[in-house]
């Protein structure tokens, strides 16, 4: 090395070049943390800096370079390589040789384990906080904490969770192994050293105070072997502990670091948060669910002779509760005849569920006390307006229907201000139920004219909710469906039983809107079952367009079969 | 009822079974139909064949001989009203304890066909599966929150047509970023399912049959981060999705201009033709979507196919193609999928 002197020692003295003093060379390469190693051309070790020393302790001045302590890096020498990576007592040493002069060469080591252990666990903690925030399920959430403890941290992990009426439930799962689950007595959690305190919320026991070897037997399964190192780390919640996490690392020489123990803690605070985080929306999720009971569509009866079907489609952003609703009332002591209901509440989302909820009631009862369905109309409106609540109406249909003879079905349908119900006759043709009358819950007085319908074998009558007619789509994505259009889709469902028949109109519509339903979507469907299944025979309907067009569906044209 | 006037074939292995069977089915006999499978249940015949080589077989001819224009769409919906009965009939007397996880079954949104997962849910349940069958149709924000609310091992996604791609791929991202890995099936992910890994789904079936065998082993599979691929199409897609209403309403309005006797079409032809327009647009846009012409172009084969059994001429199929295919000058991979498509109709 040179250096050109001060330039007032230069004026003094005149230029000269100066060699250092071999001691102050010494003194800055030991300053560096540059590890280097000078060998001569004869590969002798001619110097060994303090980093070097401190990554190969044993490597000496004088030494013969290519017999040195490291074998990668003497075979590298040997064969006059530029670099070598070599794994030497807890390191990863990765060298680069760079000539100096015709006489000299040098290495320059680094250990690049420090840098690799922490990217390793950055990697570990993005991957754990994403996997961790995917699912609000309790129980993926221990699955996803049990498997990612495993992937990084220990050979086995088991998660334990607070006890609830003396029980514990618990999952484990083994490096290669299959996830174990099950549920353990509070009494036996005093046997594992530390649980009990993790549990309780107290701060973590250090890994090395614990006795591994006073582990139970029954903490990992019967081939994991001596347990070489035990940590329980707390899993945090929300002011109480979601739980425990066990790991353990198994052999004799197996410890948990200071490092190791602090990512566990870092890891269990996150896994802890997504578990508590799964327990509360459970809590929400049960909750909603035992209010909801009463809310959904009921399981339809089947009576005797008559084909009943029902279809609910939420709005795409609903809890699949809604305004609209249908409803079925079983035949009495007295009377044999089923009643059925459908309407739509005003209104979106809890609110109009609630009303909703007290309509279904007040028909349940009414028809106990066996009311025609236009009376039925009549009381619901007085109970409606007694209740209160004067901006709240709604729109039904209320029908009775009995078999008669033939297998025939009599119906007679009251309307509440709601769309006519459509009837699907033999021949194909479809016309409305002239039944009428005044929305429920406005008016004190309301009109309402009740229609009866007979029903020949395979002729089909529909009730629905606006929510069919006017659901937009098209070209435009702007048009409503239209009752013509529900006319022709019901008339293509001639001679199809009464599920298909429904199923198909809301493909129809579905198709029409070309995505989810924005409001909600009621439909219910009364069919005296078919006799004659022939109807359904014989070729499609031959298309004669040039465009295609009508050609896939011959059944878009009402009678083209009849 | 049907009568016949010799003792119907009872062996699934009789020759005459299958058309027996697809006689009642086609017929809407659900008694006959439900009491031919109880009788092979009766006689010993594993549930599981009478799901797959009598009812889903049939269901399978169903839809050809309706593709081929023997069954009107009424005759088709009813047989297959039938088919759900005698899978519920055979499924009622075949109860399991279930052993294995929990599988949430759906099909896309959009996706009508319901009886193949039918099928499926029945079949898993069989092999131990708690299943929770979601049906038809299920808008992906409806599928999550069942996820998050009953944490399944599994989801099974059902797609049967190609269209329905780009809504299935939400799907698939929703369900993996919510931790639950997918296993994919139906004709709608291509032949060889080649679709289903484009969208990032863990695994592929072709068949109920398939799909519980693969669920059986190495179950749940490791998964990746599924925002990986979780963008597919570029501004050909966004183009012609954005530009639906606009794609469609041009070429309706040139095509009144070229053939005149469109003007004397009523509603129901003007929405039919609309209707066909729209499958046009929307086949090719996940075909763009996936990046893949042969989308596209087995859309354009099974619809001349389909068009030919009914007499009509594949010309009017090709006006449709080249009224879309005028207006996406601007965009070098939606017309060469346009073309491919032509040339396919010559």
């Amino acid at each position: 090395m040179t250096a050109q002197l001060p330039a007032q020692t230069a004026q003094r003295n005149g230029p000269v070049t100066l060699a250092p003093a071999p001691a102050l060379l010494r003194a800055a390469l030991d300053a560096t943390s540059e590890a280097v190693v000078l060998c001569t051309a004869a590969h002798r070790v001619l110097l060994v800096n303090a980093a070097a020393k401190l990554l190969v302790p044993r490597l000496e001045p004088g030494m013969d370079a290519t017999a040195g302590p490291v074998p990668e890096l003497a075979r590298a020498i040997t064969d006059g390589d530029e670099s070598f990576t070599a794994d030497y007592e807890g390191r990863r040493l990765r060298g680069t040789r760079r000539a100096l002069d015709d006489e000299h060469y040098g290495w320059y080591l680094h250990d690049t384990m420090p840098l690799e252990r922490e990217r390793a666990r950055t990697t570990f903690l993005a991957e754990a906080g994403r996997r961790l925030a995917s699912s609000l399920h309790q129980r993926l959430c221990l699955r996803t904490t049990a498997e990612l403890a495993v992937s990084y941290l220990a050979d086995a992990a088991v998660v334990v969770m607070p006890t609830v009426r003396r029980h514990s439930d618990w999952m484990r799962l083994v490096s290669g192994g299959a996830l174990e689950e099950g549920t353990l007595r509070e009494h036996v959690l005093g046997d594992v050293p530390g649980l009990v305190e993790a549990l309780g919320g107290f701060p973590p026991i250090p890994s090395r105070w614990l006795d591994a070897s006073q582990a139970p037997d029954w903490l990992l399964p019967e081939g994991f072997g001596p347990i070489g190192a035990l940590l329980v780390t707390p899993l945090p919640g929300n002011a109480e502990p979601a739980g425990a996490l066990i790991l353990a690392r198994r052999g004799e020489h197996a410890a948990f670091s200071d490092e190791d123990e602090m990512l566990a803690r870092i890891f269990a605070a996150r896994a802890g948060a997504a578990i508590s985080a799964a327990m509360l929306y459970r809590e929400q999720v049960d909750t909603t669910a035992v209010l909801q009971a009463d809310l959904l569509p009921p399981e339809l009866p089947e009576p005797d002779g008559i084909e009943l079907v029902g279809s609910y489609q939420a709005a795409r952003d609903a809890l699949r509760i809604g305004g609209d609703f249908y409803d079925v009332y079983g035949p009495t002591e007295r009377s044999s005849e089923t009643v059925i209901a459908l309407g739509d509440v005003c209104g979106k989302g809890p609110e109009a569920a609630v009303l909703t909820g007290k309509v279904r009631q007040t028909l349940r009862a009414l028809r106990l006390v066996e009311a025609p369905p236009d009376e039925m109309l009549r009381v619901l409106n007085q109970a409606l307006l007694e209740s209160g609540r004067q901006h709240r109406f709604v729109t039904l249909v209320v029908g009775s229907m009995m078999r008669t003879d033939h297998g025939r079905v009599r119906l007679t349908l009251a309307s509440g201000g709601h769309p006519p119900p459509l009837v699907l006759r033999a021949d194909g043709t479809v016309e409305e139920v002239p039944a009428s009358g005044t929305l429920i819950g406005v008016v004190p007085q309301v009109v309402i004219h009740p229609a009866t319908v007979e029903l020949a074998p395979g002729e089909l009558c529909l009730l629905y909710s606006d929510g069919l007619t006017e659901a937009r789509g098209g070209t435009t994505g702007t048009e409503q469906y239209g009752e013509e259009r529900l006319h022709d889709a019901l008339a293509s469902c001639h001679g199809m039983p009464a599920a298909a028949a429904v199923e198909r109109v809301r493909q129809l519509v579905s198709d029409w809107v070309h995505g989810g339903v924005r409001d909600d979507i009621a439909m219910m469907a009364v069919r005296a079952p078919s006799r004659t299944p022939l109807s359904l025979r014989g070729g499609g309907a031959r298309n004669t367009s040039p465009f295609a067009i009508d050609a896939r569906r011959g059944d878009r044209r009402p009678r083209a079969w009849a | 009822m049907t009568v016949f006037t010799t003792t119907p074939p009872r062996s699934l292995d009789d020759p005459g079974f299958g058309e027996h069977y697809l006689r009642l089915v086609g017929d809407g006999d659900e008694y006959g139909a439900v009491d031919v499978v109880t009788e092979l249940l009766d006689d010993g015949v594993p549930p599981q064949r009478i799901m797959t080589e009598v009812i889903a077989r049939t269901q399978a001819r169903v839809g050809e001989l309706w593709a081929a224009n023997e069954w009107t769409i009424a005759r088709e919906h009813a047989a297959t009203a039938i088919s759900e009965r005698a899978l519920a009939a055979v499924a009622a007397r075949c109860s399991v304890r279930p052993t294995r996880g929990r599988i949430t079954i759906a099909c896309v949104d959009g996706e009508w066909h319901a009886l193949p997962v039918r099928i499926l849910a029945e079949m898993l349940r069989l092999d131990g599966w708690r299943v929770d069958f979601l049906g038809a149709s299920v808008p992906g924000p409806h599928l999550v929150t069942h996820l998050h609310q009953t944490g399944p091992d599994a989801v099974a996604l059902s797609c049967m047509i190609p269209a329905r791609l780009p809504r299935a791929h939400a799907a698939v991202t929703a369900c993996r970023s919510a931790g639950v890995p997918v296993i994919a099936g139906g004709r709608g992910f291509g032949p060889d399912g080649r679709w289903a890994q484009t969208l990032g789904a863990d695994a592929w079936a072709a068949d109920a049959v398939q799909a519980v065998a693969r669920l059986d082993r190495d179950w749940p599979p490791r998964m990746e981060d599924p925002w990986v691929s979780s963008f597919l199409g570029d501004d050909e897609y966004t183009y012609v999705v954005r530009h639906r209403g606009d794609l469609i309403g041009t070429a309706l309005k040139r095509l009144t201009e070229a053939y005149p006797a469109v003007h004397r079409y009523d509603q129901r032809q003007h929405d039919a033709t609309a209707e066909d327009m729209g499958h046009i647009v929307d086949f090719l846009a996940a075909a763009l979507y996936v990046a893949d012409d042969r989308l596209f172009i087995d859309f354009v084969k099974w619809t001349a196919a389909v068009l030919q059994a009914r007499h009509v001429p594949g010309e009017a199929l090709a006006v449709g193609l080249r009224l879309i295919r005028e207006q996406l000058r601007d965009y070098p991979t939606a017309t060469d999928y346009l073309d491919a498509g032509l040339a396919h109709l010559k």
